[in-house]
């Protein structure tokens, strides 16, 4: 448990000239589940491009498992955010979900009949097995977001990294995803999600990463996920935020 | 063959290969590219005759891609450079297209190559030169350039059929997977270029941009099946190719100008009688709810 699977340090990537992130130094240990909070523009999703290679870094290095992405990109899974694909594409969701699979089949071969069974069961598993045959552009929002997670799945791998996976699902759907990432922490996969909804941060994620350009704080949720900390996070427009989670009601586990 | 059949043939091979390849153009959200490269590789093809002092299909295929993979190149780095995308296009394309124009005006202006032909092809000239190959026997230079073209995109396509499905679909997912995207997107525009130089003898820089998008465009509004797409969009290029030359033919007028009007056409009646995405469907059954 104790040796980290991803040491990044020292990172920092900028968007069209402006610095967006600095400074990113932090270690994930091997079964957690966390999530990274930060407001708008704060970085999260280019710190996911950047961590995965997908974005240029300017400075500093990333270790999965010791060794750079390029060796370790077998054992990574990466769901990106649903709106960054066209869903007008020609295509079925049993299909999407094989797109996981384009990696292990390896060049000049087709899917075989195995590789579609395994899509299917992982569509199943998140409960879209009815959906397998359906043109993605006629599937709801919340729909898309579980073909994604089931093409995550089907990649089988050990280190997940998910943009906003719960962002304008519903809440069915967001219940199938939690239930999905909590099963993978269970058999000891690490994930990383960028988060936006504060308000189920503590029930979702048993460590989290706030960031806004650079890590404010990243550990444990009960010890970081404090009103000082989301406050310096979020800077001043955090009062009625504040407020409301006062009045909220947690589920105990 | 009498000349009839062999520009039929010509301009159906022309449909056929501008059809397939646009699928993906369109598919990828690059279809203006295709108007950059069309230009372009018109350097590219003045280039070889330069060089070579010759119209030579493969002299002219080589610089056609050479100069089509060189203005993606282009539009990307300066793009990098905090150029908008569409703007670095329209620089692109217009400062090497205008390179080619003043070397053929310039230093290479003859019969064989001129602005005129080189922007509205003439597909009529092309059975007046001939060329004998084995097994198949005497054929026109420019359709056994086609051919050839043909063989290479359907095999690029077929081979690499899931890589390019990914690419265009999920580029990230494709690049965390570790397909070379970057690579498969300049092998893409060098596909492009191909289609385009061998295109051009028939039906010029401006034309082939129609051969190219319209059929990939009104094939689209048909299926959502990538290799019924593929299909439809091929058949859809060698209908408009084959109905151009009797338009053509009927009220006398240019062949290259009658077989991108004709794309025009096939793309209408898409437009409204499409099944999935057409006028008329959406009218009488407004999009189901989930």
């Amino acid at each position: 448990m104790a040796t980290p699977i991803l040491q990044v340090e020292n990172l920092s990537a900028s968007y069209r000239k402006n610095t967006v992130l600095h400074d990113i130094n932090f270690e994930v240990n091997a079964g957690s589940l966390t999530g990274i909070v930060g407001p708008n523009g704060a970085g999260k999703s280019t710190l996911l491009k950047t961590i995965l290679n997908l974005h240029p870094s300017l400075t500093g290095s990333v270790k999965f498992f010791g060794l750079p992405f390029i060796k370790a990109k077998k054992r990574i899974g990466y769901v990106p955010q649903r709106g960054s694909v066209d869903w007008d594409f020609p295509t079925d969701a049993l299909d999407v979900v094989t797109m996981g699979l384009y990696g292990q089949i390896g060049w000049l071969r087709r899917p075989s009949r195995l590789h579609k069974e395994r899509a299917y069961e992982a569509l199943d598993k998140m409960g879209m097995a009815d959906y397998a045959n359906r043109q993605i552009s006629q599937l709801s929002g919340g729909q898309q977001q579980r073909v994604f997670l089931a093409r995550a799945l089907v990649q089988d791998a050990d280190f997940y990294f998910m943009d906003e996976p719960l962002a304008g699902v519903d809440a069915a759907t967001e219940r199938a995803i939690m239930t999905i990432l909590k099963e993978l922490k269970a058999i000891g996969k690490t994930v990383m999600v960028v988060h936006h909804d504060l308000q189920t941060v503590e029930d979702y994620f048993d460590h989290v990463l706030l960031l806004n350009r650079t890590v404010i704080k990243h550990g444990r949720t009960e010890q970081i996920f404090t009103r000082e900390n989301i406050a310096n996070t979020y800077g001043g427009n955090m009062r009625w935020m504040g407020e409301e989670k006062r009045h909220a009601v947690h589920s105990i586990e | 063959m009498t000349y009839t059949a062999w520009i039929i043939l010509t301009a159906a091979l022309v449909g056929l290969s501008c059809g397939v390849i646009g699928v993906f153009l369109i598919l990828r959200k690059t279809a203006m590219m295709a108007d950059a490269i069309s230009h372009t590789v018109l350097l590219g093809i003045v280039i070889a005759y330069i060089i070579t002092r010759e119209v030579s299909g493969t002299a002219m295929l080589i610089g056609g891609i050479l100069a089509g993979v060189f203005t993606a190149f282009l539009v990307q780095w300066l793009h990098s450079l905090r150029v908008q995308h569409d703007a670095a296009m329209g620089i692109v394309f217009t400062t090497l297209f205008a390179i080619g124009v003043i070397l053929i005006a310039t230093s290479v202006g003859n019969a064989h190559l001129d602005v005129q032909h080189a922007l509205m092809g003439e597909i009529t000239f092309i059975p007046f030169h001939m060329i004998t190959l084995p097994i198949i026997g005497a054929i026109p230079e420019a359709t056994a350039l086609l051919l050839l073209v043909l063989a290479v995109i359907l095999f690029f396509i077929i081979a690499f059929y899931k890589e390019w499905k990914i690419t265009s679909f999920d580029p990230a997912l494709a690049a965390s997977l570790g397909i070379p995207v970057i690579l498969m997107h300049y092998l893409f525009m060098g596909l492009v270029s191909v289609t385009t130089v061998a295109s051009f003898d028939a039906v010029g820089a401006i034309m082939v941009v129609a051969m190219l998008i319209t059929p990939a465009a009104s094939a689209y509004l048909w299926t959502d099946k990538l290799s019924f797409m593929l299909v439809l969009s091929g058949s859809f290029g060698v209908v408009s190719a084959v109905a151009g030359y009797y338009i053509a033919a009927w009220i006398d007028t240019s062949i290259s100008g009658s077989m991108a009007f004709a794309t025009g056409l096939v793309f209408m009646i898409s437009f409204i009688f499409s099944p999935k995405h057409g006028l008329i469907s959406r009218r009488v059954r407004p999009a189901e709810t989930m």
